[in-house]
Parts: C-alpha cells; sequence; structure tokens
C-alpha cells in the first residue's frame, strides 16, 4: 500500500500539477511538497507529491535499476 | 550486483552466527519476493516479514463496519482498491459492491472529496487505512473538507503508526530480531530519524531502504557490517527520498487532524499509541461518531497463524491451511487477502518449493 512512484512535473496548476509517469498523464496534488517547479521529480502517492528528488537522485535511480538485474547472478 | 553480493558473503562469514533481519513494510517483501534476491543472501541471513502491510493488519472489525455502512441508503464507500476483497465475517465490499452497494474505488482521498462534492445527497465516507505515507493525505482531506464546509464528507479511520508496533516486537521476548529493514515510504514522512530510540534501547541497527533489488541487498549488507562492527545506528540507504527530518508539511497536517491511540493490530492485538484517531475539532468528519458506527468482536479462524507470521515466528509454510483452504481467491488469514501479505507472497512465488 506505501507503493510511491517517481514522476516528472510537466504542467504546473495553483496547488495542482499534471505528471507522467512513463508518458502516462494525471494530475496530484503538490500542497506537501515546498516551491514544486515545472520538470521536477516528484514521488508520488495517493494522488500526492511527497518529496522532491534532485536530478541527482533520478540518476541514481537509473544507475540501481541497470544494477538490478539479478539474471546475470541467477542464470 | 556480483561484488556487492560477495560484500555481503563475506560480512556474514565474519559475523559467524544466524541473524534474522525484519522488513516492516509490505511493499519490500514484495520486492524482495518477485526479484528472486532471497535466494542469493548467505545462509545465516533470514529475511523475514513483519506487520509491514496495513491491509493485513486491519482489524476484521474494520472490516466488518465498512461493509455495513456500505449497506444504509444514502451512503457511499470510496476506498483505496486493497481494501475491496478483503472479508469481513460473512460479506466483503467487491461482494456488496456487486449485490448494488455503493462502493467507490478510488486512487486518491482527494477523488473521495470530489465524489462527496458531486454527490450532495450521498454521504461518502472513506476508509482511512494505511501507515504514515497514506496518513497525510486522508489528513489533507478531512482538512479540506473542513475548510470547504463541506457535510457529506467523512473518514471512518484505522490509520497506524510504526514506532510502537516496532517496540512492541522488540519487548515480545519471544521475536529476536538482528536488524530492522526500515520503511521507505513511511520514512519520507517520518524522517530517518523515528528509528534511532531503537537503536538507542535496544541496541538493533536499523537501515532505512529503497525498493530495488539492488536497495534491499545493499541494505543487508549495512546491517551486517553494523553488526560485525558491533554498532547500532539507523543508516539511510534511501537518501534520494528520505531525509533525516521527513515531510515536515505533511507532518504538521498529520498532527493537525490526528492524535494517537490505542489501536488493534489484526493477529497481534491491542498495541498502545499505535493508531491514529481524529481529533475533536474534527469530530464531524469522524464516520464512526457521525454515523453511529459500532465495532463487533470478529471471528478469526483459530487454526490461522497470521499472528505468529507478522511477527516473523512462523513462515506461512508453517500453517495448516496454507494453500488449501487459504489462498488469495479464499483467503482466510489477513496475510492471504493483501498482495502485500507475506502469505500471498509465499504463495505466488515459494509454493512450489514446499
Amino acid at each position: 500500500m506505501c507503493l510511491a512512484v517517481p514522476a516528472r512535473i510537466v504542467e504546473l496548476h495553483d496547488s495542482t500539477a499534471t505528471i507522467s509517469v512513463d508518458g502516462i498523464l494525471r494530475d496530484v496534488d503538490v500542497s506537501l511538497i515546498e516551491e514544486p517547479r515545472l520538470g521536477d521529480y516528484v514521488l508520488i502517492h495517493a494522488g500526492f507529491a511527497i518529496h522532491r528528488w534532485e536530478q541527482s537522485d533520478v540518476d541514481e535511480l537509473q544507475a540501481i535499476r541497470a544494477a538490478s538485474d539479478l539474471r546475470e547472478i541467477t542464470t | 550486483m556480483k561484488a556487492l553480493i560477495a560484500n555481503i558473503e563475506e560480512t556474514a562469514r565474519r559475523v559467524d552466527r544466524d541473524l534474522k533481519f525484519m522488513e516492516v513494510c509490505g511493499t519490500h517483501t514484495m520486492a524482495a519476493f518477485r526479484s528472486g534476491l532471497r535466494q542469493l543472501l548467505p545462509d545465516n541471513v533470514r529475511l523475514v516479514s513483519g506487520p509491514g502491510c496495513p491491509v493485513c493488519v486491519t482489524d476484521p472489525a474494520y472490516m466488518d463496519a465498512a461493509i455495513e455502512l456500505c449497506r444504509r441508503p444514502g451512503v457511499t464507500v470510496a476506498t483505496f482498491g486493497d481494501l475491496v476483497r478483503v472479508p469481513g465475517a460473512e460479506s466483503s465490499l467487491e461482494r456488496e459492491r456487486a449485490s448494488g452497494a455503493n462502493v467507490r474505488i478510488v486512487y486518491s482521498p482527494s477523488d473521495a472529496l470530489v465524489i462527496a462534492r458531486e454527490n450532495p445527497s450521498q454521504h461518502v465516507v472513506f476508509l482511512g487505512v494505511g501507515f504514515e505515507t497514506t496518513a497525510p493525505t486522508v489528513a489533507w482531506a478531512i482538512f479540506r473538507a473542513a475548510q470547504d464546509g463541506l457535510r457529506n464528507f467523512s473518514v471512518l479511520c484505522a490509520h497506524k503508526t510504526m514506532p510502537r508496533a516496532m517496540d512492541a516486537l522488540v519487548r515480545d521476548q519471544a521475536v529476536r530480531i538482528d536488524g530492522f529493514i526500515c520503511p521507505g515510504h513511511v520514512s519520507v514522512i517520518t524522517g530517518a530519524q523515528m528509528y534511532r530510540f531503537i537503536c538507542q534501547q535496544y541496541r538493533i541497527p536499523c537501515v532505512v531502504s529503497g525498493f530495488e533489488a539492488w536497495d534491499i541487498l545493499k541494505s543487508v549488507g549495512m546491517l551486517l557490517r553494523q553488526i560485525a562492527e558491533g554498532r547500532a545506528e539507523v543508516e539511510n540507504e534511501y537518501s534520494r527520498s528520505v531525509s533525516e527530518y521527513g515531510n515536515r508539511a505533511a507532518q504538521q497536517l498529520m498532527h493537525e487532524v490526528f492524535e494517537p491511540r490505542d489501536d488493534a493490530w489484526r493477529g497481534i492485538g491491542i498495541i498502545p499509541g499505535s493508531g491514529l484517531g481524529i481529533r475533536e475539532k474534527y469530530a464531524r468528519f469522524d464516520a464512526a461518531k457521525v454515523l453511529g458506527v459500532t465495532f463487533h468482536e470478529a471471528h478469526v479462524n483459530p487454526l490461522c497463524r497470521c499472528g505468529s507470521v507478522l511477527r516473523g515466528l512462523s513462515t506461512p509454510l508453517d500453517c495448516r491451511l496454507f494453500g488449501r483452504p487459504c489462498s488469495p481467491t479464499h483467503p482466510v488469514g489477513p496475510c492471504m487477502v493483501s498482495s502485500e501479505g507475506v502469505c500471498a507472497a509465499y504463495y505466488k512465488y515459494e509454493r512450489m518449493a514446499a
């Protein structure tokens, strides 16, 4: 239930934003994070942005996902 | 990845005793099973699942109350999808919906507010279930409803918080835990500092972990290193999302709307101070009060071992009900109900090995 996914803000409204997760657009509430900006990566849970990522965090996830392929170990 | 695993194996050899690490988050449980990383752990390191799935630990009396509510004329129950299949004493929200009851699955508590605004003749009850990750979003809905003067919205509140539950686990003499893999997204809200008391009072190392296979393996390695070096500290493997003190705005909102209360955990019992109740100031949004909900003690199958599984004392394979009759399509116990429950994970990924 505590699933949260990173998504990019593609439009900013008042206290809401349109975010893109793998190209799928959705409106979420951004009132729980400070000064959301267009292009920010945010962590989304239950329709709310709960944390803002820096670009280095996005890069880190990409590197981890590349390293997390267990097939190199198990095959 | 190979280097990481080699490092874990080397540190585990140095420790040279059996170790039990507990992950206290259903999403970690699923990630660990799905990725297959459990098979990569050294022989003396065992990963057990704690009471980290909110659906699993929700008291059956709560589900019966929700089912009773959705049968009332003029009431719409709005809920996250996770809860609709959870069996009550004689029905589920899914079954009630098929029979015509107003049960709406929503993605966000804010969607429940929209339903309330669009249906002024209906009273919309949102089922407030979840840990610190989710509670602020429900607090937001209540706060917003109060601001807007919404009169046909309330929350049936069963939110729970992690620290007292983890405290109860380590105080339980039967449960011997050598390290905690702490819930990543709970910690986004609370901050990593929340677990410091476990290290200080009980000398048990804690690592806040992300959700990729790499994150979890790295966290296991960090726990092992702490043990090898005789340390018990809170370390943060998931620093891309978790800070020391968490999301202050979310914490303030939770504090504004909710207050701690004693709460019943399915399979464990009452844990003092482990739940969140709606403050008196927002009592008009407390469904239990405004709709006069009563909670009756629910029947639990005495053979079900979920209580022991949720404390890391048994695995689902130790349960006589596992597989037959208890399965994801006919769950008997709470850990089989949710896709994040440990019995459901065993059923999906380890049944063939049994």
